[in-house]
């Protein structure tokens, strides 16, 4: 049976599936959050330079990581709706932007407290931490443009052209630690193999996957609510059920 | 600063519980709060918004 996708590219149809799958992403979440704190307390062993401190690696590292991914999703979306003038696309979007913008913060605010015991400074100016709090501040840039303008349409081409240059920023963050020498390590996770524990290994991997189903379920809470606000004089959102309670 | 770093050192699993993952979990809280209320405050406006257009 092949399934038509475009047919959840339009609002009608995605609000409804959005609203079946939240579910699932969020108690998947929680439970991979569970196991992923247990691996990475009782099961991953102390690291011999740092200590306990390392453990901070399965919060700081998903959430960096998720910072870009969802500043590359968002562009993309962004950049959808510019070219192809998609209702949706922009709506996600802006239902994405918030969410990136915490995990930008999340991993600052880790990324300092993991500094503080190992480098002795809450903040340098380190290229990947410099980098990361543009992103932090191109998440917020986008957000309050979006919320200047009145008109929604003009709202979202305005912020997508925002976010698409500044994604620019992402490459920058991921290649710093090549292109200057920073307080950050290189790579630990490549390709060709690791040189991390197995159940560390584990534990980061968990968190990152419990970070993307935790974000993806609330991003679609999100979107419903934008789809709501946006579609309020269409006649199929006076039909949905939960109108008429 | 000084009592802080020694304290760090001296409990470095409890820095690191409450400093990163309990501030962590308490953003994903905020934000789960804050998109549960946004979703109940659309749809109350929405509803007002119809049953004023009914009433016209």
């Amino acid at each position: 049976m092949a399934i038509n996708w475009f047919k959840y590219s339009a609002p009608t149809t995605f609000y409804g599936l959005a609203g079946k799958l939240i579910p699932w992403f969020a108690i998947s979440a929680a439970i991979l959050f569970a196991i992923g704190l247990y691996i990475g307390f009782v099961v991953a062993p102390m690291d011999a330079q740092q200590g306990e401190f390392y453990r901070i690696i399965f919060i700081h590292v998903p959430a960096s990581m998720m910072s870009m991914f969802l500043y590359m999703i968002m562009a993309g979306y962004a950049a959808l709706g510019l070219i192809f003038n998609t209702r949706l696309s922009a709506m996600m979007a802006s239902a994405i932007a918030p969410t990136g913008a915490l995990f930008a913060l999340i991993s600052l605010w880790t990324g300092a407290l993991w500094g503080k015991p190992m480098w002795g400074a809450w903040w340098m100016w380190d290229a990947r931490m410099t980098s990361e709090l543009i992103l932090l501040f191109l998440y917020l840039g986008f957000i309050a443009l979006h919320a200047s303008i009145d008109d929604p349409r003009r709202a979202d081409r305005a912020a997508a052209l925002l976010a698409i240059i500044g994604s620019v920023n992402v490459p920058i963050i991921y290649f710093s630690v090549k292109w200057w020498n920073t307080l950050h390590q290189g790579a630990t996770i490549k390709f060709s193999g690791t040189s991390m524990h197995v159940a560390m290994q584990q534990a980061m991997f968990t968190m990152l996957l419990a970070c993307w189903l935790y974000a993806i379920a609330v991003v679609l809470t999100r979107v419903r609510s934008i789809i709501l606000e946006r579609e309020r004089n269409t006649t199929w959102i006076t039909e949905l059920p939960e109108m008429k309670r | 600063m000084i009592g802080l770093d020694i304290w760090m050192r001296e409990n470095p699993l409890t820095y690191v519980w409450f400093g990163s993952y309990a501030v962590a979990m308490l953003i994903f809280a905020v934000e789960i709060a804050m998109v549960v209320h946004k979703r109940k405050i659309t749809l109350q406006q929405v509803r007002l918004m119809r049953e004023a257009g009914e009433e016209e």
